[in-house]
């Protein structure tokens, strides 16, 4: 009796040995830098690695297929270089991940920061606007915004920095709430530091791990935003090669030359994995246990 | 191979280990018991020393892929078989008609969206074929017994409507609906008011009588277990550390844990005003060190207490035993040096 | 309040401060065009004359609180302002599309829910397991697909190539507009249910580790009335509760997905209007979709006070 439950004992330990080394969210946000990485330093280096110009067109060549003779990913309709204009495109898209999503964590972290901590009338007139902003289907709102400004990439930066601090305010100001009940901050404001001091170095980086797990969701969220409002016509703007406007501009071809639409899109969801694999390791590392 | 052929219930050498992700926890660790007929087994320990487990894993009640057991369990009922090794549907019927459990937590232990009655009627017809008229009848009288007033009006409310005594007389309905000859009871007034604990308790020992039950009842608290028990098994780390009946279990305690769980007790007449709690805490369950799992804290450890092969040794005289081979000595005063009273 | 119908009350009397929000929003949206909307809307044919009619058919010569008196006051008699481009009623444009959209959120959200339900109940019960874990790496990447191209791979593929559903439109009678709208409605289901999968799942593996279901199983009943009866009905809750908090999130795919689709509905009336400087029909449809997921979000509430009397009560 007593091997039985001695083999039993020994064979769990080394499951759970081997179920341990592979240390998951490190190797979770190592592939996910890996990928994204890769994507920002392609579309960084895109004259180094095509000599086409995205909006270069060549009319004798239109529609070629994936890897004909030096044009590796195909040509659109007018004869420009599909890789060319993927990695010029992934310009904008990546600029379109980190410009919104940058400004609308800072400036919703720090609004609802404030309002959190302050509370008082601040705090209910700044949660009134998030609720009034949330009720409504995020898109059809952006997409108002931009009807009234005018389509274009700069304006729709502005619709969703109009936005999207909305979601941060609100995480921010839950966990300052929490945090302004804690120990340490009564410590800390007891001890006479101002409250801006108390804020951001006691308050702040408890948040901050939430935050920033948050803002990679989001940032998949944005690109496929803009690369939707570039599909619509509403954001990025032909000729531009915004992967969306691309996808858009294959929609007439879709039977001839599939690629056109396709290929954008294997990119768009690879930089939203690299997004979610970072933001899913960092959940593991910062927060661990499900 | 059973040493108490006319026991109930008998459990021989079990383990349950559960895989964690900080490695596996070896939550019991080779327990054996026998239970006799009408006979009340308090297992006492405190929180985390496998009595909770020990009790999950005899109803088959432990989440497979983390917790494996092994072991021999055995019911009266079912021969020399061993209950673990039961197909899901022998299983599903052993419960309920031989064995059966209440819970801790009355709230968590109901099923917040289903009206009472119908969880009651749910174990009353788990076993028979009963038509609805005749499963109603059977709840309400069921509630009667324990001692729910206006059955009939209380049955259609949910469990969140109910205070926690009564929520766990109707635990204890649910348990008896089937009459099984076994019921543990996993610390069912540890949830509950001092008072309303005196009145489950006393629910529980009528009707152990009534039904000519046997009983497994758990709970941290010594003075539960004094009322209660005929015999009682300490826990420690995973293990019984010592196992006789109650009177000479209070009486005359051999195993140094049991001793100083004794002396840490509030004692209304002691000279002494401070309290006596145990030095340190009990050991992680994952990687044990070998020897005495107690033997960091005893203060009558010697240094082949670390590596003793500990086992269960036969007190002489009475149906006594105890995990120590020091046992003599635990009854002498001067062997209890001042350590025990001094901070880690 | 107390009762059943107390806590409809009170949820209809919070929604009052809510509706008027949004009314308040959309209104000041108008605010935000640059320089003058008359010459947006007039364009080439700007002259001054018609720049004051256009000033006052849209009531911009008043003061603010005048401007959304009028609104408002238009609003409640149902009138949402005329659509420039169509020449018609903004409001009756946005009642004949709006039959497609309901139509294609319900169509998209009982697919969800067939898709998700089973797959998300399989995924807790085989924790670890290779369904869960490839469930769980599909979500992963169909979470980073943009539901548009989604649609663009479904519509290539069954609807040109194999040619098994229309490319386009909404069909007539309830079999053509099943028809019609499946392709659509599956890419957004399939968007919708990755969040409701895994909702789902970590539903079911909280309550399988909740007290009453052992109290269940140790009663001998069978092992599926336990699963459905005790586990399924109690997580299922919050299902109900995802489906309400990402329902803003079913009406913008939507919209994207008409569009994809050329399916005559909200969504494309209000792309449409964009490029057109349709303004009152954008702020008609802003405003309509906005009070219908309020409207859901009401029904959902009560959905979830019915499968949950611990709600009811308070």
């Amino acid at each position: 009796m007593l091997g039985t439950s001695d083999a039993l004992l020994a064979a769990m330990e080394g499951r759970s040995r081997s179920r341990r080394r592979l240390g998951s969210g490190r190797v979770t946000l190592a592939v996910g830098v890996l990928i994204l990485g890769t994507i920002i330093v392609a579309a960084a280096a895109a004259p180094l690695l095509t000599s086409y110009k995205p909006d270069a067109i060549d009319p004798l060549n239109p529609l070629a297929h994936p890897f004909t003779h030096g044009h590796p990913l195909g040509t659109d309709a007018f004869g420009r270089d599909i890789l060319s204009r993927i990695l010029y495109g992934g310009r904008i898209d990546l600029l379109i991940a980190f410009g919104a999503t940058s400004v609308t964590v800072v400036c919703g972290t720090v609004i609802g920061l404030v309002s959190g901590y302050f509370g008082g009338w601040v705090d209910t007139v700044i949660m009134r606007i998030v609720d009034l902003v949330f009720a409504f289907p995020f898109l059809v709102l952006v997409i108002a915004i931009i009807a009234m400004l005018g389509p274009s990439i700069f304006n729709m930066f502005v619709a969703i920095w109009l936005t999207s601090w909305i979601s941060y305010a609100r995480i921010t100001r839950g966990h300052t709430l929490v945090a302004k009940r804690q120990e340490y901050t009564l410590a800390a404001r007891a001890l006479g530091y101002t409250n801006r001091r108390v804020m951001l170095r006691h308050v702040l980086p408890n948040v901050v791990s939430f935050v920033i797990i948050f803002a990679m969701v989001d940032a998949v969220g944005n690109v496929a935003l803009g690369a939707s409002l570039g599909f619509l016509g509403l954001g990025a703007q032909p000729p531009s090669p915004e992967w969306g406007v691309m996808i858009s501009d294959g929609q007439n071809y879709l039977l001839s030359a599939w690629w056109l639409s396709t290929l954008p899109g294997v990119a768009l969801i690879l930089v939203g994995i690299g997004f979610s694999l970072i933001g899913d390791g960092l959940a593991d590392i910062l927060r661990p246990g499900e | 191979m059973s040493e108490a052929p006319n026991a109930v219930l008998e459990v021989s050498d079990l383990h349950t280990f559960i895989a964690t992700g900080g490695g596996v926890v070896r939550a019991v660790d080779g327990v054996s018991f026998s239970l006799g007929e009408r006979e009340i087994l308090g297992l006492v320990g405190e929180s985390g020393c496998g009595k909770s487990v020990t009790c999950r894993t005899v109803a088959g009640l432990m989440p497979s892929p983390p917790a494996r057991s092994t072991g021999h369990v055995r019911l009266a009922a079912y021969g020399e078989r061993n209950v673990l090794d039961l197909s899901p549907r022998e299983l599903q019927q052993m419960r309920g008609t031989h064995l059966s459990m209440i819970f801790q937590d009355p709230m968590s232990a109901l099923n917040p969206v289903m009206r009472v009655g119908d969880q009651v009627e749910e174990a009353v017809g788990a076993h028979q074929r009963l038509g609805a008229r005749d499963r109603h009848r059977r709840a309400i009288e069921l509630l009667e017994r324990v001692g729910i007033p206006v059955p009939e009006r209380r049955m259609r409310d949910y469990p969140h409507q109910f205070s926690g005594g009564m929520r766990q007389r109707v635990l204890i309905a649910m348990a008896l609906a089937s009459r099984p000859k076994v019921l543990l009871a996993d610390e069912p007034t540890t949830a509950l008011d001092v008072l309303i604990q005196d009145q489950i308790l006393s629910l529980l020992l009528e009707l152990q009588r009534d039904f000519g039950m046997s009983m497994i009842l758990v709970s941290h608290d010594l003075g539960v277990i004094a009322e209660m028990c005929d015999r009682v098994a300490v826990m420690y780390a995973g293990q019984i550390v010592e196992l006789t009946d109650t009177e000479t279990l209070l009486a005359s305690p051999r195993h140094p844990y049991t001793i100083s769980l004794l002396r840490s007790l509030p004692d209304m007449h002691a000279q002494t005003r401070y309290l006596r709690p145990i030095a340190g805490s009990p050991p992680p369950l994952i990687d044990v060190p070998a020897g005495c799992r107690f033997a960091p804290r005893c203060p009558l450890a010697i240094e082949e207490c670390h590596s003793w092969q500990t086992e269960l040794v036969q007190i002489p005289g009475r149906a006594h035993t105890a995990r120590c081979f020091r046992h003599d000595e635990t009854t002498r005063e001067d062997a209890w040096l001042e350590r025990s009273y001094e901070s880690e | 309040m107390t009762g059943r119908f107390g806590f409809l009350r009170r949820r209809l009397l919070q929604l009052i401060p809510v509706v008027l929000g949004i009314t308040i929003l959309t209104f000041f949206l108008l605010r935000l065009i640059p320089g003058d909307p008359a010459r947006q809307i007039l364009g080439q044919h700007y002259t001054p004359t018609a720049a004051a009619a256009i000033h006052k058919k849209l009531g911009l010569d008043e003061p603010v609180w005048t401007q959304y008196r009028l609104f408002m006051d238009r609003l409640v008699h149902g009138n949402l302002g005329q659509s420039i481009y169509y020449n018609e009623s903004a409001g009756s444009l946005i009642t004949q599309r709006l039959p497609a959209t309901m139509f294609l959120i319900v169509y998209a959200a009982v697919l969800a829910a067939i898709i998700s339900i089973p797959v998300g109940i399989l995924a807790a019960l085989r924790q670890g397991g290779v369904f869960d874990q490839s469930t769980r790496l599909a979500s992963l990447v169909a979470f980073a697909m943009p539901s548009f191209w989604v649609g663009i791979v479904l519509l290539l593929i069954f609807a040109l190539k194999l040619q098994l559903f229309p490319v386009s439109g909404y069909g007539n009678g309830l079999t053509d507009h099943l028809w019609h709208l499946f392709l659509p409605a599956l890419t957004i289901a399939l968007a919708f249910s990755t969040i409701v999968i895994r909702t789902l799942r970590a539903s079911m593996l909280q309550t399988m580790r909740m007290d009453f279901v052992d109290t269940a199983r140790i009663k001998g009943i069978s092992r599926m009335v336990v699963l459905m009866r005790h586990v399924v009905r109690n997580a299922i809750v919050s299902v109900v509760v995802v489906f309400g908090i990402n329902l803003a999130y079913l009406v913008s795919n939507t919209v994207i997905i008409e569009n994809v689709f050329s399916i005559p509905g909200l969504g494309q009336l209000l792309v449409d209007s964009v490029s057109s400087r349709d303004y009152a029909v954008v702020q008609g449809t802003t405003l309509v979709l906005a009070f219908f997921v309020v409207a859901v979000n009401l029904l959902t509430d009560l959905a979830y006070a019915a499968l949950d009397p611990r709600v009811r009560y308070e």
